[in-house]
């Protein structure tokens, strides 16, 4: 018989602390926690979504350091001394919605919703990096192909992302 | 584990096990479970397990006998690998091919894919031990019929067993099916252990564990008149079924009671053999072999057209079920609901010409010309489709004005993933009862909240669930009236009801509101609140001092349960269309334009309905271009993960003109039929068409979805060596 078992670091921790939508939090951690889990399983904030954990389906998109990033991809303790925003820091204090998350709502730009929390931070750093509503199709389809959606055939999520720059940066104009 | 849905032309079902006992039938079959603290220890413990594996004969390809059988499993001896063989006729085939002038014979082949959800499935149980009470949070689609199954299986009372669906990732059919081995493990434990017991599949181990679909072989056979008229269809065709087969032979019959499309064809024999492989179980996956069956017929009326140098529309227009005559039964047919196929209302020559002119039929051969004088190749395809939607058996709904917070309360058994159900059935209830649409709550998904019922599939909840809401809305409505009646002293056929409020028609005041009358049709002793004074027994407003409190024959509150059991199968329809790009260079094809018509009857909600269409287009585009599941020849998946197993992006799906073409069915009070499986049935059929068209010059022709850019360069390559093409 031979030896099936694989040498992994199951034991070491280190002590990070990460900021996550403006709380610091110092934990003591597995060196081999991923991020996602981290968020979910350590802080409770489950709002990002785990799909593929290999990159591809951008279901667990948050944002690292001003950047959309895959949480699936990143150790928790590559995060130490970073700041981690997920999508539960889009909606305010008072309930009211992000515009990336009202228009998604208003343009039917969700099914079953898994997908969605990856959208909504893909779709925000977008919109707050160009700074307009003179948007393209074509522009807004690259803007999300790092996101899979199995239900909604992208078309609302499109029409969502035109809505929210509309509301963020006012009308296009007519090309 | 059980046979879901029973056969007699499948003689000896083999399903799996929990966990995999003397031999293993597939790779994700599951072999161990372990439970730990955390998924991190879990998965650490799970590589300790060491299995020893004999290596045994396995089959991959879909094909029958040649010395290719199966092992017999310990679920029986299985002789070949043919778990059914069945066959349909309508008509008479036989004297209509000799009657025919053409006959043109066809294979096609529909590869594996797989619904791919964006949640995996989950599945989470705790046990009370001391009250022996079962709850299930779980990801089934299927609640209902999940309780009962634990319920035996565990030697539990129903009440005592509860299960509930929250809203989930994503379905699309894969998670109808029960008992996925964890969902009778994960309980198991957690009543072993007496602890709550959670297993949330990884990415890796859902595309082989959880179930596929779709690969289908026809050989396919159509005998034509000199007009293209068809006289008659035959298809013998293998349906892949993987290693187990415990949801019978729906996928197949389904393919099999579709293949006329929506084509008069009076004969038709169908035979179906349902093969065993050593791949993962086969079973439901949006469409349900009506993409399969979509893709024979429709690459058939472009046969017949060229085979007769007709216009392809034309040929399609010929056949078409004319609309005054429906109903339109298929005698001998059988479809997935145990009763005979039959077309209750359509449109379909509007619907077809309406498609042709959104994407510019008429004048797309001079299109076409033009683009290849530039050395572009551009192609149309079409494709007409039919579903039958909204099965039964049946389902339920309790529709309740709660008294306190004067909200209304839907509940209903079946289970949702995305569909926007609380959404529409909130419409319907509303406009039944005459409240606001905000203050309908709904419930799916919780058997403590609603018991009776089947689950969601077959396009069927709107049409099923969403009639028995109407129903018991309708039903609370008259109610309410019958009970303001007595409190504004007015006659109950000068009421109506709108914003929640009971006036008499034409003046807004005075008024009642539901939550007065809710509270009023309630005969309280105590004086809660100000609204329940009014329903005391000394309160002038409690009227009826006669009798008991309560009279004979009614009863408290405004509630009503209803339930709504189809007479069969409602028929939607619809024709997509695209003009095709083909890069020469790359081989990739791009959607240039995308056209399409859809009648699902009368629509609860417009936007949610396109939603359907457009998600069902993005998965007929993967499975027209990108979705293949591969094995090699032991078995083992190549491409399980979403790098090399392609979901279409945002890029690679077209927006569509949508036109939705209102058609009511008969059968059912709001004249509605299911539109969730539509949008993915023609594309694969209506790509491969365009393609076709694009490339016909070269002298490729593709009998099979997806085509891939690898496999389109093998085609065209071997029609420029036409001593290659044996090898393509």
């Amino acid at each position: 018989m031979t030896d099936t078992t694989i040498s992994h670091d199951t034991d070491t921790v280190r002590a990070i602390a990460v900021t996550v939508n403006g709380t610091r939090h110092e934990r003591t951690v597995p060196v081999r926690m991923l991020l996602s889990d981290f968020l979910r399983h350590e802080l409770g904030l489950t709002g990002t979504h785990v799909g593929c954990e290999h990159g591809v389906c951008g279901c667990c998109t948050v944002n690292i350091d001003g950047r959309p990033a895959r949480s699936c991809l990143a150790l928790a303790v590559q995060c130490d001394g970073a700041e981690v925003r997920t999508v539960e820091s889009l909606e305010s204090d008072d309930g009211t919605l992000h515009p990336v998350q009202a228009a998604f709502r208003e343009c039917h730009g969700l099914q079953c919703g898994f997908c969605t929390p990856g959208f909504l931070m893909t779709v925000t750093a977008f919109l707050d990096e160009v700074q307009t509503a003179s948007l393209d199709e074509e522009e807004i389809r690259e803007a999300i192909s790092g996101n899979l959606c199995r239900c909604t055939g992208y078309m609302h999520i499109v029409d969502s992302v035109r809505k929210a720059a509309e509301t963020m940066y006012g009308t296009a104009k007519e090309a | 584990m059980p046979v879901l849905i029973p056969h007699p032309a499948m003689p000896d079902p083999r399903t799996q096990r929990p966990l995999a006992r003397g031999e293993v039938f597939h790779v994700g079959q599951p072999v161990a479970f372990v439970v730990a603290e955390s998924r991190y220890a879990a998965e650490d413990a799970a590589e300790l397990v060491d299995v020893d594996y004999e290596p045994l004969d396995v089959v991959v390809d879909l094909g029958v006998g040649g010395g290719r059988r199966l092992a017999a499993g310990p679920g029986g001896d299985t002789k070949d690998n043919v778990a059914c063989d069945f066959t349909q006729v309508c008509g008479d085939l036989d004297a209509a091919s000799a009657a025919a002038l053409h006959v043109l014979r066809r294979r096609f082949v529909v590869e594996r894919s797989a619904a791919s959800p964006m949640e995996t499935r989950g599945t989470l149980a705790e046990w009370d031990a001391r009250r022996r009470e079962l709850t299930l949070w779980d990801s089934t689609q299927a609640a209902i019929s999940i309780r009962g199954g634990l319920a035996s299986l565990f030697a539990l009372p129903e009440n005592k067993v509860r299960v509930v669906t929250p809203d989930t990732g994503g379905g699309f059919g894969q998670k109808v099916v029960f008992f996925y081995p964890d969902e009778v493990l994960v309980p198991f434990a957690a009543m072993a252990l007496g602890r709550p017991v959670k297993f949330v599949e990884d990415r890796a181990e859902h595309f082989v564990a959880a179930n596929h679909e779709r690969k289908q072989i026809h050989d396919a056979e159509v005998a034509f008149d000199d007009d293209g008229v068809v006289h008659g269809l035959r298809s013998d065709f293998l349906h892949d079924t993987g290693a187990f087969i415990p949801y019978g032979i729906a996928v197949a019959q389904v393919a099999s009671t579709s293949l006329a499309g929506p084509y008069l064809i009076p004969n038709m024999w169908v035979r179906l053999r349902a093969v065993y492989t050593h791949t993962t179980t086969v079973t439901p996956y949006r469409g349900c072999g009506r993409p399969q069956a979509c893709f024979v017929i429709e690459q058939l009326m472009d046969a017949i057209a060229q085979e007769l140098g007709l216009d392809r529309m034309e040929v399609r227009r010929r056949n078409l079920i004319p609309a005054d005559q429906f109903p339109y039964t298929r005698d001998g047919l059988v479809f997935a609901d145990g009763l005979p196929v039959t077309l209750d209302s359509g449109n379909y020559h509007e619907a077809l010409d309406k498609v042709l002119s959104a994407i510019g039929y008429e004048d797309f051969a001079a299109e076409q010309q033009r683009a290849r004088a530039e050395g572009r190749h551009l192609g149309l395809g079409l494709a007409c489709y039919v579903e039958g939607t909204g099965l039964g058996p049946y389902e339920g709904a309790h529709v309740q004005v709660q008294s306190v917070s004067g909200k209304v309360l839907v509940a209903t058994g079946l289970t949702t993933q995305g569909q926007s159900h609380k959404t529409t059935f909130a419409q319907i209830a509303a406009d039944q009862l005459g409240v606001d649409v905000e203050d309908v709550e709904v419930i799916t998904g919780d058997t403590d909240a609603f018991e009776w019922g089947v689950a969601t599939f077959a396009s069927r909840a709107a049409v099923v669930s969403g009639s028995a809401i109407g129903r018991a809305a309708a039903a609370v409505r008259e109610k309410a009236i019958a009970m303001a009646a007595n409190m504004l002293e007015a006659a109950p056929e000068d009421l109506d009801i709108e914003h929640g409020r009971v006036f008499v028609r034409g003046s807004a005041e005075p008024y009642v509101t539901l939550k007065q009358v809710a509270t009023a049709a309630n005969p309280l002793r105590y004086a809660f609140d100000e609204d329940a004074q009014a329903a005391t027994q000394f309160a002038p407003a409690f009227k009826d001092i006669s009798g008991p409190p309560l009279p004979e024959g009614r009863e408290p509150g405004l509630e009503a349960v209803a339930y709504y059991s189809p007479p069969h199968a409602t028929w939607a329809s619809g024709v997509h269309a695209a003009v095709v790009e083909v890069d020469l260079d790359t081989l990739a094809v791009r959607y240039v334009r995308y056209a399409l018509i859809h009648d699902c009857g009368n629509m609860i909600n417009p936007r949610v309905v396109e939603g359907q269409v457009m998600g069902g287009i993005a998965q007929g585009v993967g499975g027209a271009l990108y979705e293949k599941l591969e094995y090699d020849d032991q078995g083992q998946l190549r491409n399980a993960s979403f790098m090399d197993f392609l979901v279409p992006y945002a890029t690679e799906v077209p927006r569509p003109t949508i036109d939705h073409m209102e058609t009511p069915s008969p059968l059912n009070p709001l004249g509605m039929k299911g539109v969730g499986e539509a949008g993915t049935i023609p594309v694969a059929s209506l790509t491969i068409s365009a393609v076709n068209d694009a490339l016909a010059p070269l002298g490729v022709h593709v009998d099979e979805a997806p085509l891939s850019p690898d496999r389109l360069f093998q085609l065209v390559q071997a029609a420029s060596e036409p001593d290659a093409a044996a090898t393509a």
